[in-house]
């Protein structure tokens, strides 16, 4: 009997092959969408965290107060300690230090007269000492668009569209006018190595990368940072240790009456990183609920009108005496059969689909081009675990319980009645 | 003891809050063997009758008792195995399974049965013979003319010998000729394996062949008369 119904489904392809291909759309479209969500979400917060917040940042009390403004007169001065000291303490952390800072960059002519400057945002990072983590955490030797990494003292890296609008050659010098940690103007040639571009509108614009030597010397803050970020090792952000790890700190090192004591922060509550994830979040929520419940309810209606389609095939059924528990159950059973197929193809092929733009991304740039936030212009799609069951709510259930609804139908109503339906 | 018999029997169907009476204090015996009509205008309550007496519906009041059961007391399983173990239907649009081959709709009513597959295949073989179509064995229903689709019903209908079967209208859909053959295939089998045949009908080809003939009118029955 069942292979009998069995054959009579593959036959039939508006009651197999139609359907499974419905599911298997709306469930592709459910699994690519969500995945594409959570790649955006975690982009986000893996952009802010390479470039800006880390995983954690340490801070002294009085700079945190005002991080929006890098404040480098409160920076943390005897680094080095510091770092030793998190770096035996913390080792499943990579510590680094950090210096922002701002100011103009002058090009000069061969006479040392200004030839063009414009202004830049600095990024001092540890570029030059043996196995400084900064080459991969910023992705450099992939980021770079002509020349070479700084190999020495005084050499810089600048962004690629910047050195363009200026017109600076590779191997030029150029003069960073800032102001000293003290307040004092600050001069400090530097030459450049290479250009860079991280495909993020906000650190393409007018970057600069030194190394943090030549910004302490530069800026007068020997042994000095503004900040110094922490990563895990696996360079995944988990919020709960982040949260352990923070809270640690701050009660052994960092004291209420002290403005120059050490706090650390994490990526959740840095720039308000914290609010805009959950309001973000809620929305990606939100829209994925709305499509979850649209795709259900489009899978739905159309379990139930395939099922009411057969009311011919039923009727016929019901006069040979087949019972209608056994004609119920084998309509769910269908269902069933056709949902799970076409929630495992769409999910397949949601989820081939999701892992291509995992590693491949999807150019938006073009859409971002006056961005000042530190997103990635290459759009990615993160596959997480939901990624691979959130299809089989809208591809399976929803179907099932159209076949249910139909069923109760034929349940409700006397055999004649169905019977009559079938002979007009 | 009659293989139907119905007593005072009632069939209301409630439109619109009032209550519509299409079936009247309907006294009838039917004996085995029989090869009869229920012959009437449209809306007088043949199909009505047919599907109470083919457990597909119960009656408002009144007895009808069917090889032994009474159909008004049956649980809606006990209804479908009588039909499944008993009974077979014939339909004025056929009504074949379209993706099956006209073997497999024969066969579907033994499936129900739970007949073993060599069995199956001999009564099968056995049915396309009594209907004349051994040679469509394979063809899908949208293949076949329409005098033959209605002999694959007939088939289908006959294929497990039941003691009775249903026809409504069974020729309305069909020409003179074909009407003609399947009427006297139907008065052979009736003669040879003994089935009762009831049929629905105001056909005046079909009622020449009847031996019984039951006249309603307005639900209730207006003249019963045998033929010699
Ligand atoms: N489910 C129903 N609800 C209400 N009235 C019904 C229902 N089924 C049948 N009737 C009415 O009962 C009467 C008898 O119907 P029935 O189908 O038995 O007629 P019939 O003799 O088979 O007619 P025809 O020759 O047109 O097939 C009709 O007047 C019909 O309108
Ligand atoms: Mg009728």
């Amino acid at each position: 009997m069942i292979k009998f119904l069995i054959k009579g489904l593959i036959r039939d392809r508006s009651r197999s092959l139609f359907p499974v291909l419905i599911v298997a759309a709306g469930v592709f479209l459910m699994v690519f969408l969500y995945s594409w969500m959570q790649g955006v979400m975690g982009d986000m917060v893996s952009s802010n965290a390479q470039f800006n917040t880390g995983h954690v940042k340490i801070m002294t009390r009085a700079y945190e107060e005002l991080a929006q403004q890098r404040p480098n007169d409160l920076a943390i001065l005897g680094v080095n300690k510091v770092l030793e000291q998190m770096r035996n303490s913390e080792e499943k952390m990579i510590w680094t230090p950090r210096t922002h800072f701002g100011g103009l960059l002058d090009i000069p002519d061969e006479n040392g007269e200004t030839r063009t400057q414009g202004p830049v945002m600095g990024l001092a990072v540890d570029l030059l000492s043996q196995n400084s983590p900064e080459i991969k955490i910023l992705n450099l030797t992939k980021a770079l668009v002509k020349g070479k990494l700084p190999q020495q003292k005084n050499e810089i890296l600048i962004s690629e569209e910047f050195a363009q609008e200026l017109g600076i050659q590779l191997g030029a010098q150029a003069t960073l006018i800032s102001s000293t940690m003290n307040g004092a103007m600050a001069t400090h040639n530097f030459t450049i190595a290479g250009t860079v571009c991280f495909g993020i509108t906000a650190m393409d614009k007018g970057a600069i990368i030194v190394g943090i030597k030549d910004i302490q010397a530069a800026l007068d803050m020997p042994d000095g940072a503004g900040e110094i970020v922490g990563y895990s090792k696996n360079m995944l952000y988990d919020e709960r240790a982040m949260k352990e790890l923070t809270q640690n700190f701050n009660e052994n090192y960092s004291r209420a009456d002290d403005e120059f004591s050490p706090v650390m922060v994490s990526l959740r509550e840095q720039n308000g990183l914290a609010e805009y994830l959950d309001v973000a979040r809620s929305r990606v929520n939100v829209i994925i609920f709305i499509f979850l419940l649209a795709m259900s309810i489009v899978l739905w209606n159309s379990g139930l009108m395939n099922n009411l389609r057969r009311y011919g095939e039923i009727g016929v059924r019901l006069a040979m005496g087949e019972p209608k528990g056994s004609l119920y159950r084998y309509m769910i059973y269908e269902s069933i059969f056709i949902g799970f197929i076409g929630s495992i193809l769409g999910t397949l092929l949601g989820l081939a689909i999701s892992y291509y733009f995992q590693y491949r991304g999807f150019d938006m740039g073009y859409l971002m081009k006056s961005s000042t936030m530190l997103i990635s212009n290459v759009m990615r799609a993160r596959v997480t675990e939901t990624s691979y069951v959130i299809g089989f709510v809208p591809g399976l259930f929803a179907p099932t319980l159209g076949a249910i609804m139909a069923g109760i139908g034929i349940y409700r109503r006397q055999t004649a009645q169905l019977f009559k339906e079938l002979e007009v | 003891m009659p293989l139907i018999n119905i007593e005072k029997m009632i069939k209301r169907y409630p439109i619109g809050g009032r209550e519509f009476t299409a079936l009247n204090e309907i006294d009838l015996q039917f004996e085995r063997g029989e090869f009869c009509g229920l012959i009437g205008p449209s809306g007088s309550g043949k199909t009505t009758l047919l599907n109470i007496i083919g457990s597909l519906d119960v009656p408002s009041e009144g007895r009808i008792t069917v090889l032994g059961k009474g159909v008004e007391g049956l649980s809606a399983q006990e209804a479908a195995r009588l039909r499944r173990e008993h009974m077979g239907f014939i339909f004025q649009t056929y009504n074949l399974l379209p993706v099956y081959s006209v073997f497999e709709n024969i066969e579907f009513p033994l499936l129900l049965m739970h007949m073993g597959s060599r069995e199956r295949k001999k009564k099968v073989i056995n049915a396309l013979e009594w209907v004349g179509l051994s040679d469509k064995t394979d063809s899908k229903p949208a293949q076949l003319s329409g005098g033959e689709a209605q002999r694959v019903a007939i088939a289908r209908a006959m294929v497990k010998q039941p003691e009775l079967v249903l026809a409504d209208e069974p020729t309305a859909n069909l020409d003179a000729d074909n009407s003609y053959n399947i009427l006297k295939m139907m008065s052979r089998l009736n003669e040879e394996l003994k089935t009762t045949f009831i049929f629905a009908t105001h056909d005046e080809k079909v009622i020449g062949y009847l031996k019984r003939k039951i006249f309603l009118i307005d639900g209730r029955v207006a003249k019963d008369e045998t033929v010699n």
